[in-house]
């Protein structure tokens, strides 16, 4: 049997259908090890799906046979390939690390179901980035973020039972807005694929009901990504979720509802709908930049090193709807480039915070002070890591923000005020990465604070690998931004 | 009347409305669920709304000739979907309040924010 030809299911399919074997396995970290082993296999699918995409174009694989329109269709480019990589290869670099900083935190006696739903949230965004159907995609949104829900929840911390609470809320009346959506536009369309519906939104007479659709779509998946002001709900997800958790999280929950906004805008509304293009400028552009810039700011305030993290996301994502917004193919490459690099960068971060919390137990700057002469090797990721989020040259950030000030200048006088506004947000996270390494490298340890010393020489291994990524994807860019570019081309279309 | 014609949605909407209401107004937390479970079963309606064709049956009824009027059975299908979707989401949601209740001793949220600024 030729298995080439059915890879885009068997990237939703593998974790899925284990999932609810490793939920059996009483075994104590025998869970781990199966779920490690899995996404490890999603993440070699990943690899060999992106090597097909890259020789012989975008596929489509038909569900069950049914050909699209009418069946359900799987449908990977350039695009869904960057963000399977981006997923798959998050989930098993944090499960490979995250071994005994999960043991802690979960405990043995929940691994099973933990691990299982750490499962399906790999299944969900997967089938999020793979599907070519505006409904399966909301059934995928609704199983990835379900399964969210008790990764946070899993957290020994009881805030995290409320931080899980306000984001099932909010998580779902975005997943319903983003339903809504989809309605009417089957209500003028009569179709869910989302090629299809490109060609027949030409064909609708009646634009207002599909107006109406963009902005339920665009308003349901912008709380998904949380960006600014629909964040409320995120940094302390992110705080009070296990830490190996939160390291995979923020690398790839919000980026599955930033690549569907994405495509919805660019290849299903813009073409068709007049003034698509000013009012998605219009909407993005302001909100972007106060994301970037509250989010620094508020992060230079945080003292607690997640919500500090957490609140740089929201900033991050400011940069990236920054590079949507300008609808030009070269800032939406920085976006997606910077999907990328983000999710390695705050990957990096997070691992580095979760080493530090295993061995001081808090992630709280005060408890951590001084925490670089016991933990140097930890610290050291940390720094690496936070240089790359700075967009110091030589590594990934430097490369999406290199890209997106470029993007700012070619837009014209406004750009200029837009890229002043990437830089001094840049400087406000010099700020708050400086406080982290005045903290630990210059200040004593308290008094009667906890012994430290390096963290587990497995969580090391894997947290400077993915630091070392860090450099790797800023100084050789032909991968992701031969993506990008790919990316932004298509999604730009012929239609624009 | 064509605002009467088009009463599904007026229903739809303000249902819609309620559900919203609740969920961003109500501190009880119970009582948020229950706002985003009628916040879904608006758009459960409107699905249905649109799928159902005047004098249309179910598509297995079939005339002698072949011929007949349906209506459009794949929204309800979805809906299915989407009902199941909702099942999980409030069980979920109602699972997640019983262990705040336990942890905290209370579902009121104002009360739960004092003391987690407390603590």
């Amino acid at each position: 049997m030729n298995l080439d030809a059915h890879l885009p299911i068997l990237q939703i399919i593998v974790p899925l259908m284990t999932a609810p074997v490793v939920s059996l396995l009483r075994v104590p970290s025998l869970p781990w090890a199966a779920a490690t082993v899995t996404s490890g296999l999603a993440f070699a699918v990943a690899v060999t799906l992106t090597g097909q995409v890259l020789a012989g174009g975008p596929m489509s694989y038909a569900l069950g046979g049914w050909v699209p329109p009418y069946g359900i269709e799987l449908y990977v480019d350039h695009f869904s390939a960057l963000l399977l990589l981006i997923i798959t290869g998050a989930s098993t670099v944090a499960l490979a690390f995250g071994k005994a900083s999960l043991d802690q935190e979960v405990g043995h006696e929940r691994a099973p179901m933990f691990y299982a739903a750490w499962l399906l949230v790999v299944a969900g965004l997967c089938g999020i980035v793979a599907t070519g159907d505006a409904f399966n995609l909301f059934v995928f949104l609704e199983i990835s973020s379900l399964a969210t829900y008790v990764l946070i929840a899993s957290a020994p911390d009881r805030r995290a039972l409320m931080a899980t609470f306000r984001y099932l809320i909010l998580g779902t009346v975005g997943a319903t807005f983003y339903l809504i959506g989809v309605g009417l536009i089957y209500m003028m369309t009569g179709t869910l694929n989302l090629a299809d519906m490109t060609d027949r939104i030409a064909e609708v007479g009646e634009l207002r009901p599909v107006l109406v659709a963009a902005g339920f779509i665009t308003v349901g998946l912008a709380l998904k990504a949380a960006m600014f002001p629909l964040h409320a709900w995120m940094p302390n997800a992110y705080t009070f979720a296990p830490h190996a958790a939160t390291a995979f999280l923020a690398a790839c929950s919000t980026k599955a509802a930033i690549y569907v906004l994405i495509r919805f805008d660019l290849t299903v509304f813009l073409p068709h709908l007049s003034d698509h293009a000013e009012q998605v400028s219009g909407f993005f552009i302001p909100l972007a930049v106060l994301a970037f810039l509250i989010g620094s700011a508020v992060a230079v305030f945080e003292r607690n090193l997640k919500r500090m993290l957490g609140y740089s996301s929201v900033a991050q994502i400011g940069y990236i709807l920054l590079g949507l917004a300008l609808l030009s193919p070269l800032a939406l490459t920085g976006a997606i480039v910077h999907l990328f690099n983000h999710a390695l960068m705050k990957s990096a971060l997070f691992m580095a915070v979760a080493c530090l919390a295993f061995r001081a137990g808090s992630v709280q700057l005060p408890d951590l002070a001084g925490c670089g002469r016991a933990m140097p090797l930890t610290m050291g990721a940390f720094v690496l890591a936070g240089l790359s989020m700075i967009g110091v040259p030589l590594t990934a950030g430097f490369v999406s923000k290199w890209y997106l000030i470029l993007a700012c200048l070619e837009y014209g006088p406004l750009g200029y005020v837009l890229a002043g506004g990437i830089l001094v947000s840049s400087l406000l996270a010099v700020a708050y990465v400086w406080k982290v390494v005045e903290a630990a490298y210059f200040q004593p340890r308290p008094e009667g604070a906890r012994e430290l010393r390096e963290a587990p020489p497995a969580m090391l291994a894997v947290l400077w690998l993915v630091a070392l990524g860090n450099v790797w994807f800023g100084i050789d860019t032909d991968l992701t931004l031969g993506l990008a570019e790919q990316a932004a081309a298509t999604l730009l279309g012929d239609g624009s | 009347m064509e605002f009467l014609a088009l009463y599904n949605y007026w229903v739809f909407a303000v249902l819609l409305l309620i559900g919203l209401y609740a969920v961003v107004a109500k501190v009880n937390l119970v009582k948020r669920l229950i706002g985003l479970s009628i916040f879904q079963g608006a758009v459960f309606l409107l699905y249905i709304s649109m799928d159902k064709v005047e004098g249309g049956t179910a598509p297995i009824f079939q005339t002698a000739d072949g011929a007949g009027v349906f209506s459009n059975p794949l929204p309800q299908v979805l809906i299915l979907t989407a009902i199941v979707v909702g099942i999980a989401t409030t069980a979920l949601g109602l699972a997640v309040v019983v262990r705040i209740r336990e942890e905290y001793g209370t579902v009121e949220e104002d009360v739960i924010e004092d003391m987690d600024a407390d603590s």
